[in-house]
């Protein structure tokens, strides 16, 4: 046993003489000091990580047999589902995966809005989050024309022709996206590049700037106290901080387990989600000359495609919507700067940001669920409105509320009642 | 360039517009007697598919052999099945060619692999007993789910001609066929069971495997339970 | 007072001598558990690389008519996407094959390149038809025929691309590059002139 571990330790100074494993492991893991505090909110960073990992791996194995052609996407596909050994799970852990992922960055993004995460000194990781989910959010988009069904189809058809209505250069714009006059075999097949080599890179590498960056700086807490200013002053470390490696490891451990109970629930149960996940109209294959009856984007996107529709054209451009959808995106880039509250964390902020933050929240939901439907789901209001789709009225308020969280947050962030914040975490 | 921003604009009336609701979603479905375990079912459910459907239609991702899912033997399949193709391990192709198809029914028949996964069992199931005489229709024939729909009623000789009472928009038996109402409705119903089986084989496996995982996940999470407990108890 | 985790870090290595027998205890546990896990997700992804339905039915067994082939001559027909000979030899064909023992790498038959009972003079179920796989066991290029008798030739197959020769039952010549004799397949006779390619009767 002596023998065997001496030998280890050779081995591990022969590599560390060569390569920087040891330093790596301690700066990252074992002595990588992470606020004791982390709750629940705090379990969705390593579960990104853990599902970028699965996408990766699964998608490898369906790029085998896969075909990116027109004539035999569709085909392929199910080939993978019944004539690949096990192409079926694998299908369905990619497909699932997709949606899952958003379902994980949403919580992640929306614990940094809770705990302030994005505030000094942490601007740089929260703009290499929001690359994240932009690539991420590309990535979902090319991927999804690939089955080549109907909702793929008509989903890229009409994503492309957004960009057709920028002023002036927008019909270029979208024949050049496509590479044909249409949604066609040229536009899948740079779509299949984009999706398994091109955002797939990008991903990667913003991941490993985003935790870069984390691990200088350290992790804030649901406190939203810097644990570095109080240190142990002989060893200096912080004396909130805990090494993440064996603590954070054991415990994101359950993290994962609870999540792959969740993901292969839906997987070997609903791997449909009851149409959210794989919808009927895809199970039909792409047919440039009819439209599905109800089309409508993924279930991640349903929130800017309800901000899109709500905005009215000006004459007969669409761009305003566009230009709307596309900065419901990007808005979230400005928080760092936006936020003027002396606190970080929602625990010492007052009852203003609190209703200003509960505002925006529902109003997610409730534009992600109308743009899951059609406009006249909730009819017509009477003459007195001109008849207008009760729907589309309300996608307007809450798409003026989503906005309003941002624009006047320099405001009420400032003018908010906050308490006093501890200088050490709590429980 | 004219051309393009009219396609651009179509694309936009299809996107902002109320979307519209067709008639053939409001008809109210039955509900599709679905039993993936009765083998006996999706046998003589596979049975009327091949005789009938295959006719017209493919199944083109679904192969013989894989029958052997539901209870048949490769020489049972080679035996009696076996009718659009030469190996037991070849697609369910349909007898006739697409080209002859388009230019009798004006479309050609869709590939049956997974119409139950695009349009729900429960439309298939009404849709097959949907039929009525409408002789303004070249084929004759008139469907109450699908308006307009193509395809004549190929199983007519079983279950009669019916005619649609237009104040009521019901259907009603003018003319009695083979088979009683409820002995079509079975004979429906299994070709149903079939083709729902038929949109997704690995169901079956993919359902009783999960329950597996499920049981060997709850086993890890007790332990990674025990394990983050007993190293957070070092914490204060 | 509890133990601060830091500790290990400040250099008191007191604390680290004591093992703790729980956490211990639940690290191998779960080691173990999450080890067979991950082996066992693993099967999935190694197995959807071998051979799929679609390949297994392209790969089936194939019938072949032999009852067209005239004397002397051959026919060309594919399994698995390998070019597949079957000869129909002449009684003096058959004659000739014991002539040339001498001039075999293994004329006997030793290195198992056909089903044993193939393993005879005539290299076939019945002599008037050899069946064998015309791909080169040295490289992969498939032997043209070369059928015409002359003093030092009995007639046979020689290789375009390095010169192996092999003789009317797939045998190969002494100072071939190619190692071994060609390659028999499985096969059977369903009826005296329809033979199944893939499949004998000891497998089916």
């Amino acid at each position: 046993m002596s023998f065997l571990t001496k030998k280890a330790d050779e081995l591990l100074g022969w590599v560390d003489a060569r390569f920087p494993l040891t330093s790596n492991v301690k700066a990252h893991l074992t002595e990588y000091y992470a606020p004791k505090n982390f709750n629940f909110w705090y379990f969705f960073g390593s579960l990104a990580l853990l599902v970028l990992v699965l996408q990766i791996v699964t998608g490898i194995f369906l790029t085998m047999h896969y075909k990116p052609e027109a004539l035999m996407a569709f085909a392929s596909v199910e080939y993978i589902m019944r004539d690949v050994p096990w192409g079926w799970l694998i299908r369905y852990m990619h497909s699932t995966g997709a949606s899952l992922f958003f379902v994980v960055i949403y919580l992640h993004m929306f614990r940094g809005l809770l705990y302030g995460s994005y505030r000094n000194p942490r601007e740089l990781i929260w703009l290499f989050g929001v690359g994240i989910f932009l690539a991420l959010m590309g990535e979902a988009f090319f991927g999804y024309l690939l089955p080549w069904g109907q909702m793929s189809y008509w989903g890229a058809q009409v994503i492309t022709s957004l960009f057709g209505t920028v002023p002036f250069i927008g019909p270029d714009i979208a024949e050049w996206l496509r590479g044909d006059y249409l949604t066609s075999d040229a536009t899948l097949n740079r779509f299949f590049a984009f999706h398994v080599i091109a955002l797939p890179l990008v991903i990667i590498g913003l991941v490993a700037a985003h935790i870069i960056a984390l691990h200088e700086v350290g992790s804030n807490n649901p406190d939203g106290v810097e644990i570095k200013a109080v240190k142990n002053k002989t060893t200096g470390i912080p004396l909130d901080g805990i090494p993440f490696h064996p603590y954070y490891s054991v415990k994101d451990l359950v993290g994962v387990v609870v999540f792959l109970m969740v993901f292969s629930a839906i997987i070997f149960f609903a791997p449909e989600m009851g149409g959210y996940f794989l919808e009927a109209n895809n199970f039909v294959p792409a047919n440039p000359l009819v439209t599905p009856a109800h089309i409508a984007p993924t279930w991640y996107f349903t929130p800017y495609y309800s901000i899109l529709r709500a905005v009215p054209p000006i004459g007969i451009s669409q761009f305003p919507g566009v230009a709307a959808m596309g900065l419901s995106v990007m808005v979230f880039a400005l928080l760092p700067w936006l936020d003027r509250s002396p606190v970080k964390s929602i625990r010492y902020k007052g009852n203003l940001y609190k209703g200003w933050l509960a505002a925006f929240v529902v109003s997610f939901l409730v534009l992600g669920y109308l743009g899951t439907v059609p406009a006249n789901v909730w009819g017509q209001f009477g003459a007195w409105m001109g008849k207008a789709d009760i729907a589309t009225v309300v996608a307007r308020i809450f798409s003026a509320v989503y906005f309003l969280f941002f624009i006047l947050m320099p405001w009420y962030s400032k003018k908010d009642k906050t308490k006093p914040v501890p200088t050490r975490v709590t429980g | 360039m004219h051309i393009k921003t009219q396609m651009k604009n179509a694309v936009f009336a299809l996107l902002l517009l109320p979307i519209l609701s067709f008639a053939n979603t409001e008809v109210h479905l039955d509900k599709a007697p679905i039993d993936a375990s009765n083998h006996a079912s999706l046998q003589r459910g596979a049975r009327t598919f091949i005789n009938n459907c295959l006719n017209c239609h493919s199944a083109s991702y679904m192969r013989y052999n894989r029958l052997q899912d539901i209870g048949l033997t490769e020489k049972q399949i080679k035996e009696n099945l076996l009718f659009t193709a030469d190996k037991v391990g070849d697609p369910m192709t349909a007898a006739i060619s697409k080209n002859d198809a388009k230019k009798w029914f004006g479309v050609a028949p869709p590939d049956l692999s997974v119409e139950v996964r695009a349009r729900g069992a429960d439309w298939v199931y009404t849709y097959m007993r949907s039929f009525y005489r409408d002789s303004t229709r070249p084929s004759g024939w008139n469907n109450l789910v699908f308006d307009k729909s193509a395809m004549p009623h190929v199983l007519y000789e079983l279950q009669g001609e019916q005619a649609l009472d237009h104040e009521t928009h019901t259907l009603n038996l003018v003319k009695p066929g083979k088979m009683s109402a409820e002995e079509y409705d079975v004979f429906v119903g299994d070709l149903t069971n079939f083709m729902a089986y038929m949109a997704e084989p690995a169901k079956q496996q993919r359902n009783h495997l999960g329950w597996f995982v499920l049981l060997f996940l709850g086993v890890l999470l007790i332990l990674t339970i025990k394990l983050k407990k007993a190293y957070w108890k070092d914490i204060h | 007072m509890s133990v601060n985790p830091n500790d290990k870090n400040s250099g008191n290595k007191q604390s680290k001598v004591e093992i703790d027998q729980e956490k211990r205890k639940f690290l191998i546990a779960t080691s173990a558990v999450g080890a067979v896990g991950c082996a066992t997700v693993a099967v999935p992804f190694v197995l959807s690389m071998t051979p799929s339905e679609r390949a297994k039915a392209a790969g089936a067994p194939v019938e072949v008519d032999v009852s067209k082939i005239a004397p002397g001559d051959m026919m060309i027909s594919e399994y698995r996407g390998q070019p597949l000979w079957v000869i129909h030899r002449t009684d003096e064909q058959i004659a000739k094959l014991a002539s040339h023992d001498a001039q075999l790498s293994d004329p006997d038959l030793e290195i198992p390149q056909q089903p044993d009972y193939c393993k005879n003079k005539d290299r076939a179920i019945n002599p008037k038809y050899a069946v064998m796989l015309g791909t080169c066991t040295h490289l992969g290029c498939s032997p043209a025929q070369n059928f015409a008798v002359t003093a030092d030739w009995d007639g046979g197959f020689v290789c375009a691309c390095h010169g192996s020769k092999f003789d009317l039952a797939g045998r190969v010549f002494k100072g071939s590059p190619a190692p071994t004799n060609l390659v028999v397949p499985k096969h059977q006779y369903l009826t005296e002139t329809t033979l199944l390619i893939g499949e004998d009767k000891e497998s089916a």
